[in-house]
């Protein structure tokens, strides 16, 4: 025992001298993010393209499980080992890291110029006077389709939410494929690309969920409740066991070729590039008599600067980096599906899902997810409680108007719409 | 003697199946660490054959992740917290058992407060006091709090044994003209049944622990083998080639240090717990 | 001849009682002190009390989280006294009688024990995915194959699946306590009992478990103690939310997830370190019930 305590103690200790030899002439930093899907496309083709122009920067991403992302980033934070550069959730909890002094300003950046006004919002406080995070990309919902599926049992694009069900119907007669790939077991894909998908094209997109902030509309009336009763009708279409598939399962089983239909963040899309799919792409359909469409179209990922950071310098030039054209370009085309929020950067996209995507913003109005802004700034959070409200409306264990009742009250329980 | 062979098969045939039951999840994620995803989901049960073989998922392991490292790390911490552990632990014990003074009985009572009372309660606590010690993402941390939780146990159950050395052998000594201090390094190895005992009570645990390293060290250059596979497993969670290697390689330190120690281990248990 | 400060006794002591109380004890009534406080202005801390406490008791949505961490700590502390225990006690009999290779077997089933929490979270929750199929075949092979349900997302068989995953690895513990006892057991009772005809049975009630009681009280203790601290497993499989719809939560994952906020929300220390002294009060009761009940009982029985 002793022996081998001697021994691992010297190894140690030169590792620790042969880590500093190394690590003499370069200055290291680290990101925080969620977005572990992106590990490989940051290792091999983001960072290598910054350490072109800079090579004295070692940079580091270090992603956590999504679900994980906001708990571990806590107790990074207080335990003072987060990384230099930390990817922000839009608007409440980012400000609330910026309130309790964790993230610094960012207003002096070079470069945030190139970001217009809505997309800085996400990140800034009440007044506009200050930028906390550098604002990144934006994510469209809609829904993901395997081209083969689609051929072999003959099938189209729905228009409307009546097309989409008879769709989903025959894709269930068939019996071969699960017709909507989806598992509820994360709870966040239930919101997410569940509620928020298909939602504004019933609670009238910008205008419904100014009403939630106003007051003048509630999750248990209207086009809220019956986004609700819509997605309940979802589960008889989900694949077998979908109560126990996480979010990477679900994108497993999609990729193996088992199920038809992805309810999708655009974000999906390089995940199921890289499996090497053929994959098309159709927007929510609205309901019958719908004059309008509308999409989420979310300002859904910045990047903030730790107070605490021991590399500020480092970590600012990596940011005013990430304000470049060139960052727009390579992120966009490498990570299709995060379309870059950067308005004077020409991006060409060349991925063609990600341009369907993209061309719902001319066809439809958009609008973020609804409990982003001031409404998870209490407790209970609405966006949580409207995590588990979805799911369970998917599982069958409450109703819609169970679950919308539930909201609501969590809502009224904190928040008092400024009159 | 028919009645005989019958029982003595029934319980070989339930000893078996339970023994399946227990190695059977660790065999199969080791067997399909080395299938190709297709092979994976295809036929789970399937050995891997020569189509199927397939090391991408290790591959990505040593690309992304420096287990090596957490190994270290694993080791260091482990190593060093028992060490502090015995040290510290034969030390009061001694005290508790061969010398009367007053508030032995107290201080053997306080010490052994902790056996029962689970330290994780004390958690916020501790990252703020690691905090402002400045030990979070060290492996100080983990070793102090580690040993912090080894001490009453160990007090406990190296007083019991220092208790039964023969006070002859303590007063042969001191005529030698002994200081205290080397009575108690000449008669520690005495006790050597119990400082295996405590050594591998601890051993398991303090390896296998994942809340301490996720709440006081989660930086990578702390990181232990069972976090950093923690980790990696959420980054990587829908390349199932990479989650079961990893899986296959966070098992194996942890069976090699049962291979080498199940005997002192299962010694150590019964023993200790027989009190 | 005048005393001489015993030095030599700090010096044996000091040590010990200096990590142990700087680094166990003096977190551990420092996380009761937080419970007294709560996030003022400016992030600053304010005194209030038992305010805390009264709030996890009777706030509208934090009491039913509560109560409901606390019922399933108690199903899930019930499930293993009825599977972990008794299973582990039946091994721990078959490897006593002498059987050729009960020391391999003791070995090989003692196994999932040195296994780490969170690759036995994963390796199940793999293997009983649906995605998967493994679980599936597996019924199948025995025609069972409709009984097939994704327990771990459903609200009704979470808690038991992941109990019983709980059982699957910790059964080595029991196993190898009992086992220490019964070896302890003298032969020559056995075998007198034997002689006078005594079944299997009789000999196991009436001798072998009567002087093995105390081993069942430690256990009992240990499980108790174990499980109502248990949290490494729900994380691993069930991640800290503790679903589907905190069918899963133990009061470590809601100490963990209150302590570090969840998804958008914020963690709350005050609270958290509210909830680990609601933990330390049950745990503490439940030692204090085992020491009042069953050790006065223990030592009637003679040897």
């Amino acid at each position: 025992m002793k022996k081998a305590a001697t021994v691992a103690f010297l190894l140690a200790t030169g590792a620790i001298l042969g880590g500093l030899a190394l690590s003499q002439d370069k200055t290291k930093i680290s990101i925080e993010s969620w977005r572990n899907d992106d590990l490989k496309i940051w290792q091999t083709q983001i960072i290598p393209a910054f350490n072109k122009k800079f090579p004295n920067i070692e940079v580091v991403f270090a992603p956590s499980a999504p679900t994980e992302y906001n708990a571990a980033l806590d107790a990074k934070l207080q335990a003072g080992s987060a990384g230099d550069l930390i990817t922000c959730r839009p608007f409440d909890k980012s400000l609330e890291l910026f309130a309790k002094k964790q993230l610094d300003a960012l207003d002096g950046l070079k470069g945030m110029s190139n970001f217009s006004s809505v997309a800085k919002s996400a990140w800034q406080t009440d007044d506009g006077k200050s930028t906390f995070c550098l604002p990144m990309a934006s994510v469209i919902h809609g829904f993901i389709y395997n081209k083969k599926i689609f051929t072999e049992l003959k099938l189209s694009v729905p228009k409307t939410e009546a097309e989409m069900f008879s769709l989903l119907e025959k894709i269930k007669s068939n019996g071969k494929y699960a017709p909507l790939v989806m598992g509820t077991k994360d709870q966040w894909e239930s919101a997410t690309m569940g509620y928020q998908n298909i939602g504004p094209n019933h609670w009238g997109g910008e205008a419904g969920r100014l009403g939630l902030i106003k007051g003048t509309a509630k999750y248990n009336t209207g086009g809220f409740l019956k986004a609700f009763e819509s997605l309940g009708k979802w589960k008889t279409y989900l694949p077998k066991g979908y109560q126990a598939i996480a979010y990477p399962d679900a994108q497993n089983l999609f990729s193996l070729g088992k199920g038809a239909i992805y309810p999708a963040g655009s974000w999906d899309i390089s995940t199921f590039r890289a499996a090497k799919m053929d994959i098309g792409a159709f927007k929510a359909p609205a309901p019958a008599g719908s004059k309008k469409c509308y999409i989420s179209d979310h300002t859904d990922i910045g990047i903030g600067l730790n107070a605490a950071s021991p590399n500020k310098d480092a970590a600012k030039t990596f940011l005013e980096w990430m304000s470049s054209d060139e960052f727009a370009s390579i992120y966009s085309n490498a990570l299709p599906g995060f379309f870059s929020l950067n308005s004077k950067a020409k991006v060409k996209l060349t991925d063609p899902v990600a341009q369907e995507f993209v061309s719902w913003r001319g066809q439809c109005e958009s609008t973020i997810r609804s409990g982003y802004q001031i409404l998870s700034r209490g407790t209970p959070n609405n966006e949580n409680d409207l995590w588990a409200a979805s799911a369970a409306v998917l599982n069958g264990t409450k109703t819609a108007k169970q679950a919308a009742d539930e909201v609501q009250k969590g809502l009224d329980s904190w928040y008092k719409p400024a009159k | 003697m028919k009645n005989i062979k019958w029982n003595v098969l029934a319980i070989h045939a339930v000893l078996l199946s339970y023994t399946a039951l227990a190695l059977f999840p660790t065999l199969l994620m080791l067997l399909n660490s080395l299938k190709s995803r297709e092979a994976i989901f295809g036929s789970p049960l399937a050995l891997p054959t020569p189509q199927t073989f397939d090391l991408s998922g290790y591959q990505t392991v040593f690309s992304s992740a420096r287990f090596d490292l957490y190994f270290l790390n694993s080791v260091l911490v482990t190593t060093g917290s028992l060490s502090l552990i015995l040290l510290v632990s034969s030390g009061a014990a001694w005290a508790l058992a061969r010398y009367e003074f007053k508030g032995s009985t107290l201080l053997g009572l306080y010490l052994s407060l902790g056996i029962m009372v689970p330290i994780r309660l004390g958690t916020i606590s501790l990252l703020k006091l690691m905090v402002s010690l400045n030990l979070t993402n060290t492996l100080w941390a983990l070793i102090l709090v580690y040993t912090a939780g080894g001490i009453p146990l160990a007090v406990f159950i190296l007083t019991q044994f220092f208790k039964q050395v023969p006070r002859e052998l303590e007063d042969a000594a001191k005529m030698d003209g002994a200081s205290e201090y080397q009575i108690f390094w000449l008669l520690l190895p005495l006790v050597r049944p119990a400082l295996g005992t405590v050594a591998v009570f601890n051993m398991i645990p303090i390896w296998n622990d994942l809340w301490f390293p996720l709440i006081l060290a989660p930086s990578e250059k702390s990181k232990t083998v069972i976090l950093g596979a923690q980790i990696f497993l959420g980054q990587f969670i829908n390349d199932w080639n990479a989650v079961l290697a990893a899986l296959t390689l966070a098992i194996m330190p942890i069976m090699i240090l049962y291979i080498i120690f199940s005997k002192q281990l299962i010694r150590g248990l019964t023993q200790g717990a027989v009190k | 001849m005048p005393k001489k400060f015993p030095f030599h006794i700090l010096v044996f002591t000091a040590p010990a009682v200096l990590l142990y109380s700087v680094f166990m004890i003096y977190p551990l009534f420092d996380s009761l002190r937080l419970s007294l406080f709560a996030q003022g202005l400016d992030f600053k801390p304010v005194f209030v009390g038992l305010e805390n406490y009264h709030k996890l008791l009777t706030d509208e949505r934090l009491a039913p989280t509560l109560w409901n961490a606390v019922q399933n700590n108690a199903v899930f502390f019930v499930i293993h006294m009825v599977l972990q225990n008794p299973i582990g006690l039946g091994l721990a009999v078959l490897l006593n009688g002498k059987i050729r290779g009960s020391s391999l077997y003791r070995s090989l089933i003692f196994i999932p024990t040195v296994l780490s929490v969170v690759l036995v979270g994963l390796s199940w929750r793999m293997i009983l995915s649906p995605i998967w199929g493994i679980a599936e075949g597996a019924l199948g092979v025995f025609g069972l194959q409709s009984w097939y349900q994704p327990w771990l997302g459903l609200e009704n068989s979470a808690l038991l699946t992941v109990s019983l995953m709980s059982v699957w690895q910790n059964v080595g513990i029991p196993m190898m306590l009992f086992l220490a006892a019964l070896v302890r057991i003298p032969e020559e009772l056995l075998e007198a009992a034997r002689v006078d005809g005594a079944s299997f049975w009789t000999i196991f009630w009436r001798i072998q478990f009567p002087l093995i009681l105390p081993v069942v009280g430690i256990v009992t203790v240990l499980t108790f103690v174990g499980n109502f601290n248990a949290f490494d497993l729900v994380y691993a499989s069930q991640g800290a939310l503790a679903g589907p719809d905190f069918s899963t939560d133990l009061l470590g994952t809601f100490f963990y997830r209150t302590f570090f906020g969840f998804q958008l929300q914020s963690g709350n220390p005050y609270l958290g370190a509210s909830i680990a002294g609601v933990m330390l009060l049950i745990i503490l009761g439940g030692l204090l019930f085992y020491l009042f009940t069953f050790v006065r009982r223990v030592e009637q029985v003679e040897y």
